[in-house]
Parts: C-alpha cells; sequence; structure tokens
C-alpha cells in the first residue's frame, strides 16, 4: 500500500499493482466460503488416503445424516451471526420445539402435522422472546441468550418430567425425517433434503431480497443502517423469530434422526452451531458471511469426526482439531477485516 | 443580505429547543435559498447541530416552524424530512460497509422486481439499481471509483463520503445538508468532498453544509450563518467578510449591527 500510494487515484491500476496476498485477501473478502471449501476439499482428499471405506457413498452418506441436525440449526444461528448477534439458547429452543411436537401428539393425542406446527409456534415465539430482550430491553444478545438457554433446558425438562417420548411411542408424522431414500448408491434421509432445502431459501432470501440486505447492513454498522432509514429493530426481531422458526424445523430433523424425543438430546447443539457458522467463514462482528458457508462448516467438522474415526484417531484429537479449525477461521476473518485499511 | 425578492427553499423560524434546563436553540433562525451552499458555523454549544437536528427530523423543535417550498412541514422522524425531500448526510461515514456501492445507494428504498418475481418472491432489481447508481457515480463526477459493485469497506474514507452524497443526491431530494461531511477525512479525500459540494450547486442543488473547518467554509460557501448561543448570530458572505471576523461573530469578540455590514468591537 505505502509504495502504490499515489495509485489510489486509479482503482483499476492501484488493483493491478497488489501483491499475491493481498489479492488473496480481497478475494476472500469478496467470498468469504472459499476458504472453508478448499479445507473441505482438501480434509476429504487427505482423509480418503487414510482409510478407503472414507469416499465411498455409504460413508458419505453417513456423514451427511449425521451432519443433518447441526447443518439445519446453523442456518438460524447464520442470520443471527450476520446480525452481529449469537444465539447461545439454539439448541435448548430446538429440544424444546421437539418436546412440545412429540408430546403433544403422543400424551393429547394431537394429529402429528397439528403437534408439528405447535412445535413451530413455540418455537418462533421464543426466538422472538429472545429479540424483544435484545430489541426492546436493549440487552446484548450474548447475554440475553445465555439467560433464556436455562430457561428453555429447564421448560423443557419440567414439561417433559424426565421422561423421553421413545421410537414406538411419536407420531410417525414426526419420524417422516428420518426416512431414508437412495440417489444411485448415496442413501439420504429426508432431513437431510430439509436441511438443504433451507440452506436454498435462506441463501436466496438474503442475496435476492431488500429484507437479506437490511440484514447485513444491520449487522455491518446498525447506526449507519438506522441512518440509512432501514428500521433496524423490525430487522433484528424478524431475524430472531425467523431463527427461531428455523430451530423448530431442526426440532423435527432431530426427531427424524434419534428416532424419539429426549429432553437431554442436542445440548451440544448450541455451541455446534456456533462452530460450523464460524468455520464456515461467517464473521462474529456481523455483516460478512454466507449461509452457504455455515453448511461447508458443518461438513467440515463431520468429516472431520468422521475421517478421524475411521483413520483410528482417538475422539480427544478429533476435539482437538475442530478447536484449531475454529482459531484458524477465526484468524482468517481478522486477516479479512484488516484489508479495508 | 441577498434581495427579498428570492424565496428561500428551506426556512426555519423561531426555533426554540430546550433540554431540561439547557436551552439549545433559543429562537434561531434559518433561511436557505435555491442553488446555494450555506455554511453554518458556530462554537461548540451554540446550537448548530440542535439547528441541523430540527431540519433532518433527528429532534422536533419545541416551538417555531419549518417551511419547505413555502410550505409548513413538521418532522417527527429523520424519514419524515427525508419524505419531503432533505436529504442528511453524517459525519460518521454512515454506510453499510460489506456492502457493495450500489446496494448503498438503494440502502432502505431498495428497487423490486416487476412481475411474480418481485411481488411474491420479493426479488430485488439488481440490474436497474445498478444502472442507476452508475450514472449517478457518474454524473457527480467521482471518477476515482471504478467498479459499481466494489464493497464499501474498501473505499477511501472520502470515496465512502462520495458514496453517501451520492446516495442524498440520487432521490430527487430538494436540499442537502452535509453534517461535518469531512470531520473524519484527511486533506486529499476532504478535497474530494468540497468538489462534490460545488458539483452539486453546478447542479441547483441547495447545500446547508455545517463546519469547523474555515478554510473550507470560505472555500466552497456563497454564505456563512453564523450561530451563537442558541441564535442566528449574522449571516455573512466570503466575499464581505474575513475568516477573523467570521470567527470574531462567532466567538463574540466582534458583534455586527442591525443593517449589516458593520462590525464593531465589544469592549
Amino acid at each position: 500500500m505505502t509504495q502504490t500510494e499515489p495509485a489510489v487515484h486509479d482503482a483499476a491500476e492501484f488493483m493491478d499493482r497488489r501483491t499475491f496476498p493481498a489479492r488473496m485477501q480481497s478475494l476472500l473478502h469478496r467470498y468469504p466460503w472459499i476458504s472453508p471449501a478448499l479445507v473441505l476439499l482438501i480434509a476429504v482428499f487427505t482423509l480418503s488416503f487414510f482409510n478407503q471405506y472414507f469416499a465411498t457413498p455409504n460413508n458419505l452418506s453417513l456423514i451427511a445424516q449425521q451432519v443433518a441436525v447441526v447443518g439445519s440449526i446453523a442456518v438460524g444461528q447464520t442470520i443471527i451471526i450476520l446480525t452481529a448477534g449469537i444465539d447461545l439458547s439454539c439448541g435448548a429452543i430446538a429440544v424444546f420445539a421437539s418436546m412440545v411436537m412429540a408430546k403433544t401428539a403422543f400424551e393429547n393425542h394431537v394429529p402429528g402435522w397439528i403437534a408439528f406446527i405447535l412445535g413451530l409456534v413455540v418455537g418462533t415465539a421464543a426466538g422472538g422472546f429472545n429479540g424483544y430482550l435484545i430489541t426492546k430491553v436493549k440487552l446484548p444478545p450474548f447475554i440475553v441468550t445465555l439467560g433464556t438457554f436455562n430457561i428453555f433446558t429447564a421448560l423443557t425438562l419440567l414439561y417433559a418430567t424426565g421422561r423421553t417420548v421413545r421410537d414406538t411411542e411419536v407420531d410417525p408424522f414426526l419420524l417422516k425425517l428420518g426416512s431414508i431414500f437412495s440417489i444411485g448408491t448415496f442413501h439420504i434421509t429426508v432431513g437431510v433434503l430439509v436441511m438443504l432445502l433451507m440452506y436454498a431459501a435462506v441463501a436466496f432470501v438474503l442475496r435476492y431480497t431488500a429484507w437479506g440486505r437490511h440484514v447485513y447492513a444491520t449487522g455491518g454498522d446498525i447506526e449507519a443502517a438506522r441512518l440509512a432509514g432501514i428500521q433496524v429493530n423490525r430487522v433484528l426481531m424478524s431475524v430472531y423469530m425467523v431463527a427461531g422458526f428455523i430451530f423448530a424445523i431442526t426440532a423435527w430433523v432431530l426427531i427424524g434422526r434419534v428416532n424419539a424425543a429426549s429432553p437431554n438430546s442436542g445440548i451440544d447443539l448450541n455451541l455446534d452451531s456456533i462452530t460450523a457458522v464460524v468455520i464456515g467463514g461467517t464473521s462474529l462482528f456481523g455483516g460478512r458471511g454466507t449461509v452457504v458457508g455455515s453448511l461447508l462448516g458443518a461438513l467440515i467438522v463431520g468429516v472431520f469426526r468422521n475421517g478421524l474415526t475411521l483413520a483410528g484417531l482417538d475422539v480427544y484429537y478429533q476435539t482437538l482439531a475442530v478447536g484449531l479449525l475454529i482459531i484458524f477461521a477465526v484468524s482468517v476473518d481478522q486477516w479479512i477485516r484488516r484489508s479495508k485499511s | 443580505m441577498t434581495a427579498e425578492t428570492r424565496k428561500p427553499i428551506l426556512e426555519a423560524k423561531g426555533l426554540v429547543k430546550t433540554f431540561g434546563r439547557v436551552v439549545g436553540l433559543d429562537v434561531s433562525d434559518l433561511a436557505l435559498y435555491p442553488g446555494e451552499v450555506l455554511a453554518v458555523v458556530g462554537d461548540n454549544g451554540a446550537g448548530k447541530s440542535t439547528l441541523i437536528k430540527c431540519l433532518s427530523g433527528a429532534e422536533v423543535a419545541d416551538e417555531g416552524e419549518i417551511e419547505l417550498d413555502g410550505e409548513i412541514v413538521s418532522f417527527k422522524r429523520p424519514q419524515d424530512s427525508r419524505a419531503v425531500g432533505i436529504e442528511t448526510v453524517y459525519q460518521t461515514l454512515a454506510v453499510a460497509p460489506a456492502l457493495d456501492i450500489a446496494s448503498n445507494l438503494y440502502l432502505g428504498r431498495e428497487l423490486r422486481r416487476s412481475g411474480l418475481l418481485g411481488s411474491v418472491f420479493r426479488m430485488l432489481d439488481n440490474k436497474t439499481m445498478k444502472q442507476h447508481a452508475k450514472e449517478q457515480i457518474a454524473a457527480l463526477g467521482i471518477g476515482t471509483i471504478q467498479n459499481i459493485g466494489q464493497a464499501v469497506e474498501t473505499l477511501s474514507g472520502g470515496q465512502r463520503q462520495a458514496v453517501a452524497v451520492a446516495r442524498a443526491a440520487a432521490f430527487g431530494s430538494k436540499v442537502m445538508i452535509l453534517d461535518e461531511p469531512t470531520a473524519a477525512l484527511g486533506v486529499r479525500e476532504s478535497n474530494q468532498v468540497l468538489k462534490l459540494i460545488v458539483k452539486l450547486r453546478e447542479r441547483g442543488m441547495p447545500v446547508i453544509l455545517i463546519s469547523h473547518n474555515m478554510p473550507q467554509v470560505f472555500e466552497v460557501a456563497d454564505r456563512i450563518h453564523i450561530q451563537r448561543l442558541g441564535k442566528r448570530a449574522a449571516v455573512v458572505t466570503p466575499l464581505t467578510h474575513t475568516m477573523v471576523e467570521v470567527v470574531g461573530i462567532m466567538t463574540g469578540a466582534l458583534k455586527i449591527d442591525e443593517s449589516g455590514q458593520t462590525l464593531h468591537s465589544v469592549r
């Protein structure tokens, strides 16, 4: 930058004179999902050498199934983090919604699809509660969701009275997302499909609608967004409610995946979703990132866990690897952010 | 002052604004004529930002009225003043950093596609927005911006402020208020913004420029509104008065009498 100082008059000329790292930086700046995509490719490539079973259709299908729940919940977490927020209660909301779905169907004999809608309402309301505390009571998202994480967990346990709704008791409609269908030699659950649909829908909305732009603008600089005439509180409120809705759909995926509804399931989801989003290149400072990156992030974690198991590594090393990945991803984000000046 | 035959496009009469016991505006007036750059200067606490906030709708005056084009208007929120054509550009480089230039220009008033794609799928008309943004940037002569799809955070401070100005000018606004647009900028970047102000005047856009920087004020302003102790102390022009005199009026060392031009020392 220093020796090219006179070139700022001419942006095109300025661009051509930049060094390779600077060009990489601006490329990653523009397409933040590139680095997780590279990490995923390298991981799949490398791990397939350690175990020949790794790259088989059966195993890759298994990874997809394993990733479905975290991948689904990460969709909601992404839009929240894009607004420079965070949701520590997302897993608690999903488990709460799953209990509502399974229990109303089993004990109150409500038809499965109505139980599902009840769960969606509960999830959206829970997200709305977070949004209300953040926009109206003006509390920081971290504190709000730390509080509601405990509240929703407690409500779930109280409501469930510590009892799991077992596979034979769960309404068949609620188990639908666990059913498997085949594409060629791959065996995919409907839950994976639902997850992919959510990614497609949210990616579309973020990219092609005014609401999506307002989410990015609010996260990038809330004061600037307000001055531009965006009703930032309305945007934030809608983001937390949409995320709550997505967490409730995740509840459906979760029931299908574990074949039951347990108040103790999904405890790791809160932090795992943040891991997926961060590894996927979305900035915790808001305003930058893509929902596709989060899918890649979830896949990276899934691939690491599965591949390292097949390679015969202890589970502790998998956790270690995921930890290193998070640090790496955030370092890359910081480096990209520095490129502005 | 200027001939009475000209009618102000924006006029504030007898504005009063108090904050608890603090008097921000003490029956203050302001008049902006078509096609001019009116600088508003004043010491800290003189009430210039309160005055501007009342005009841009960020504050509501306790008393007094505001006329735009001869019609009384009242603002409760910034959106209200924007709706009648008063655009404000803030010193804080109020742009969305991660979005590109075109998205920033249309932030908060995006265009949707026609037909089902727009009404059902709420899809944005990126093509038209980009096209208009390009024209707008070119019309203001912001030549240093090459790529309309560039993220705003990759631009320099001056270019970012230029985007903010372009946004304000883009939507058929009648009056532009620039609140210390160069405060956050370096010398060269400030010059870019000053050039932009001259360009706006050439296009016939009346501009209110709030600034602390006297050389800049004398470079671009047609008239200088001097705010002191919550009132309009004087309105002078860069041709009839020097910087020293303006600073004198600003600080109360010099006074201007009712008829206008004669200055005499206080004490």
